[in-house]
């Protein structure tokens, strides 16, 4: 399954520096880094859906709160999401508020994709045990 | 990954202490898990303003890595504030941004920074402060 989430373009290398950290000392680190992602990009998303709101036209807010949850899909390799953040930016760049509108919409979209597909793979990993702990796909 | 523990010089002697501060939690998580996984000690706070609180009362801080877009209080702030007192100044301190602005980071080391590092960072990134800042 984790193969496809890397042939799929969910995730990135990034995604394998952080399962790389995971040891003995912290054997649940990369599952408490991804629960922590979601955690702060939903906080980021409903204050990015408010300030689209209540700031209309306000670029420089909207980009200001979408650098922040870029930085995050970033830290995690959330390669499709990060994507989305940049076109988002893209658009507040150009000033387009229906692109910033659709970009979003995207934006959690693959954020909603992501947590699911995520929360499948750790599922299978605890259900494999020990000895199905992650291990490098082969790209 | 290569340990920091033997710059420390002394066998037995402490990990280095290092305090990371940024607002983001994942990027907390993620620069302690790199940091800790090169034998240092971690404390992580997510302000300008905790990090100044904690190094008033801790003395044995060796390094600071601080992200530099935090609301209140920029990393740039905090390194300005580290470099004007007395106490604090010997301490290195990093720089860590999302963004590659020539500028900034050319404001930040002429104000004292030791490295400026691009998000994400990596283990090689804190590898190479490592053999250099931590001498």
């Amino acid at each position: 399954m984790k193969k496809s989430l890397f042939d799929q373009g969910y995730l990135d290398e990034q995604f394998c520096q952080v399962e790389d950290l995971q040891d003995e000392a912290s054997p649940n680190f990369v599952e408490e880094v991804v629960t922590l992602f979601f955690k702060d990009s939903g906080r980021l998303m409903s204050n990015i859906e408010q300030a689209l709101e209540k700031y209309p036209r306000d670029f420089n807010r909207w980009d200001a709160y979408m650098q922040q949850l870029k930085g995050s899909c970033c830290s995690i390799g959330a390669s499709r999401m990060k994507n989305e953040c940049m076109s988002f930016r893209d658009s507040c760049g150009q000033g387009n508020v229906e692109g910033c509108m659709r970009s979003f919409q995207k934006v959690k979209r693959e954020h909603a994709v992501l947590r699911q597909k995520l929360e499948s793979y750790f599922q299978l990993l605890r259900q494999a045990g020990p000895a199905g702990a992650a291990t490098r796909p082969i790209m | 990954m290569a340990s920091c523990r033997s710059l420390g010089g002394e066998i037995g002697a402490p990990a280095p202490h290092v305090l990371a501060v940024d607002d983001s939690s994942v990027d907390r998580a993620v620069i302690s898990g790199i940091l800790r996984s090169s034998q240092f000690r971690v404390t992580a706070v997510d302000s300008g303003k905790r990090a100044l609180e904690l190094l008033g009362s801790e003395p044995n801080v060796s390094m600071i890595i601080t992200d530099y877009w935090m609301p209140e209080m920029t990393g740039y702030e905090l390194l300005k504030k580290v470099k004007e007192s007395s106490s604090l100044k010997e301490i290195p301190v990093v720089i860590m941004s999302s963004e590659n602005v020539p500028t900034r980071i050319n404001m930040c080391l002429e104000e004292g920074a030791e490295d400026f590092l691009l998000k994400p960072v990596q283990p090689s990134d804190v590898s190479r402060l490592c053999s250099r800042v931590l001498r």
